[in-house]
């Protein structure tokens, strides 16, 4: 327990909106999480950073339903929960894209963006026959797309498969930042972008957090974390080994605390 | 069929934005783009083609008594077909599908003759008897995890030994029953060609699953967790409450079938149908769905069956021998599941 420098709740003035204390996750012999805590206040972009296999996405993944972590307590705006499955996390307003991008590839753009909370038409054909308002759906998905400045998807019934790998990823985050209402986790967003649609991305990023949704995001990318990160948590071997600003602390020295070679 | 090569928008079509993702660099990669988008072009082509070279080859084929026998000779494969198509879609395979529909005919008929039940109800338990079975392929595929082939095929014989059992291995014939459970069987005009109910009710059950597939959260989702299962669940879909679904409807869609095969062979025999398991398979194989789930149609499967059927009749009108019917079953079934690999290379 190195990293325990953490304050309780009550002796800060904001309350998270997301919080974890002490979360264990593993796996067999693998250790994914050794005892992490972590706190997203309102309006904030965290960053977390680490090596490969630090447990970035496990910690994500437990924050969000994807895992139950074996131990460790979850708060979302001071009430404890306990996601047992993602629909949970989502139901408390909590949207997440995983690393592997959790898209369906046969089904199209509109029916991925509403996979999960599809909308059924008015009347009593959608409330007896539960007919699904397709229409409606891909209209919305197409307003969503343009609100969110994802202007190289033009139409909404390709299925997602045709689609390249950076426009994959794009109906992932744009499907996150469309229902997110309390809080939106990304998990490496940008890593098969080229620079332009990496760009809008951390401009989504921005955009959200302007709008007072707090951001989780997972990269790689130390200028990108350091350009829109509030604050980074940085993950090392399981656990959070630190958590510090971009004005507090320079790449090089979040990169040594990464890999161990320095201490904050 | 006659497009230029020249880029364009489609001929017929609307032009379509989604084109320029597309591969569209050769002709055979935009047919093959074609086939992707509409899985059951493929088998409505090839039975097209079927029924027009057997209506050259022997006049007869394309009578309407003729036309009208090979739709009833489909009936049951083709409902058999339905629930086979659900499953696969969830990248499963039902290798009991025949075997519960036996068990729910056998119920049936012993119930109403035997034992005296009245028709109606008699059809009600043959119902709960479906989804029973259903229920109990779908527990062990969720809960124990168990793959769906391994799964069916004990369940296969489970079902098999438990109708013998129950049956004694006696037929019961359609004669000795009440007109409702033959009732499947019977026929009516529609103009110049007879149509029997068991046609129908397969039709309408047709009907009422490309509704449910197309139009409904539930047939998206069935879609989704034979796509990607992980993607489906961390979308937020229960996917075992999901699937679980998809085996209690394919068991009561069984149910039915169970109705239309008493009707069709005006009999219920613990000993028909051993072939009824992999004729399905095949009807939804050469139908265009994927064999690794989340794509396909269901009307293909019904294109499917006809293409088993008229080819088995037209080969017999042809004068062939049966186990020519048999091979070209078999390359229909390695074609289809060609053109399935090729297709699903778009996506890389
Ligand atoms: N489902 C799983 N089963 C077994 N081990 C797992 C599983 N998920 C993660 N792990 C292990 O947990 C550890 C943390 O993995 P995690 O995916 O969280 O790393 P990461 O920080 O996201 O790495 P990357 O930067 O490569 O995405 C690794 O040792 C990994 O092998
Ligand atoms: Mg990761």
């Amino acid at each position: 327990m190195t990293a325990t420098e953490f304050q309780p709740a009550k002796t800060e003035v904001r309350q998270p909106i997301l919080q974890a204390r002490n979360l264990v996750k593993t796996f067999g012999r693998v250790v994914g999480l050794d005892g992490v805590s972590l706190n997203l206040y309102p309006g904030e972009v965290l960053a977390i950073i680490g090596d490969n296999g630090a447990g970035k996405s496990t910690l994500i993944k437990c924050l969000t339903g994807a895992e139950v972590p074996d131990s460790g307590e979850l708060f979302v705006s001071g009430q404890q929960v306990h996601f047992k499955r993602p629909q949970d996390a989502r139901v408390h307003g909590i949207e997440t894209v995983y690393q592997n991008l959790a898209v369906s590839p046969a089904l199209d753009v509109a029916s991925n963006l509403f996979l999960g909370r599809e909308e059924r038409l008015p009347g009593p054909l959608g409330k007896l026959f539960r007919v699904l308002d397709t229409k409606g759906m891909r209209r919305k998905a197409k307003e969503e797309l343009t609100r969110l400045g994802i202007s190289t998807l033009q139409d909404v019934t390709v299925p997602v498969e045709n689609l390249s790998g950076g426009q994959r990823q794009a109906v992932a985050v744009a499907r996150a930042a469309a229902f997110g209402s309390k809080v939106v986790v990304l998990d490496e967003p940008t890593a098969a972008l080229g620079v332009r649609e990496s760009n809008q991305v951390l401009q989504l990023v921005r955009d959200l957090r302007d709008r007072g949704l707090p951001v989780i995001l997972i990269s790689h990318n130390m200028p990108h974390v350091f350009d829109v990160a509030d604050r980074i948590h940085i993950q090392r071997l399981g656990k959070c080994a630190a958590t510090i600003t971009p004005q507090s602390h320079s790449m090089t020295d979040a990169v040594a605390i990464m890999t161990g070679a320095a201490t904050a | 069929m006659t497009q230029q090569q020249t880029a364009g928008p489609p001929a017929a079509g609307h032009a379509d934005p989604a084109e320029e993702f597309l591969d569209r660099q050769t002709p055979l990669s935009r047919i093959r783009n074609i086939l992707h988008r509409y899985p059951a072009l493929s088998p409505a082509i090839v039975l097209l083609v079927a029924v027009v070279v057997f209506g050259l080859l022997n006049e007869r084929f394309l009578r309407v008594e003729n036309l009208s026998l090979i739709t009833q000779q489909v009936s049951v494969v083709g409902t058999l077909a339905i629930a086979q198509t659900l499953i696969i879609l969830t990248a499963g395979i039902d290798l009991s599908v025949g075997a519960v529909m036996i068990l729910a005919s056998m119920v049936v008929a012993q119930l109403a003759v035997g034992s005296g039940m009245p028709a109606p109800l008699a059809l009600l338990l043959g119902l709960v008897v479906g989804l029973a079975a259903g229920a109990l392929n779908g527990f062990l595929v969720t809960r124990f995890r168990l793959p769906p082939f391994i799964v069916t095929l004990g369940t296969l014989n489970i079902f098999i030994a438990v109708t013998l059992l129950y049956s004694g291995g006696s037929t019961v014939r359609g004669s000795s029953m009440p007109g409702l459970l033959t009732w499947m069987g019977s026929t009516f005009p529609v103009g110049p060609v007879r149509i029997s109910t068991g046609v129908v009710m397969m039709l309408l059950l047709y009907i009422a699953v490309a509704f449910i597939l197309g139009k409904t959260a539930w047939g998206r989702h069935v879609y989704a967790v034979g796509d990607d299962k992980e993607a489906a669940r961390l979308a937020g879909i229960p996917v075992n409450r999901v699937l679980m679904s998809v085996y209690l409807a394919a068991g009561a869609v069984l149910a039915v079938g169970a109705w239309i095969q008493i009707g069709r062979t005006n009999a219920a025999s613990p000993n028909a149908g051993v072939d009824l398991n992999l004729d399905s398979i095949t009807a939804v194989v050469i139908g265009g769905t994927s064999l690794f789930g989340g794509r396909g149609s269901i009307w293909g499967s019904l294109l499917g069956a006809l293409i088993v059927g008229v080819f088995r009749n037209g080969l017999s009108l042809a004068g062939l021998d049966v186990l020519y019917q048999t091979l070209a079953v078999g390359v229909l079934i390695i074609l289809a599941v060609s053109i399935d690999q090729w297709i699903r290379k778009v996506k890389s």
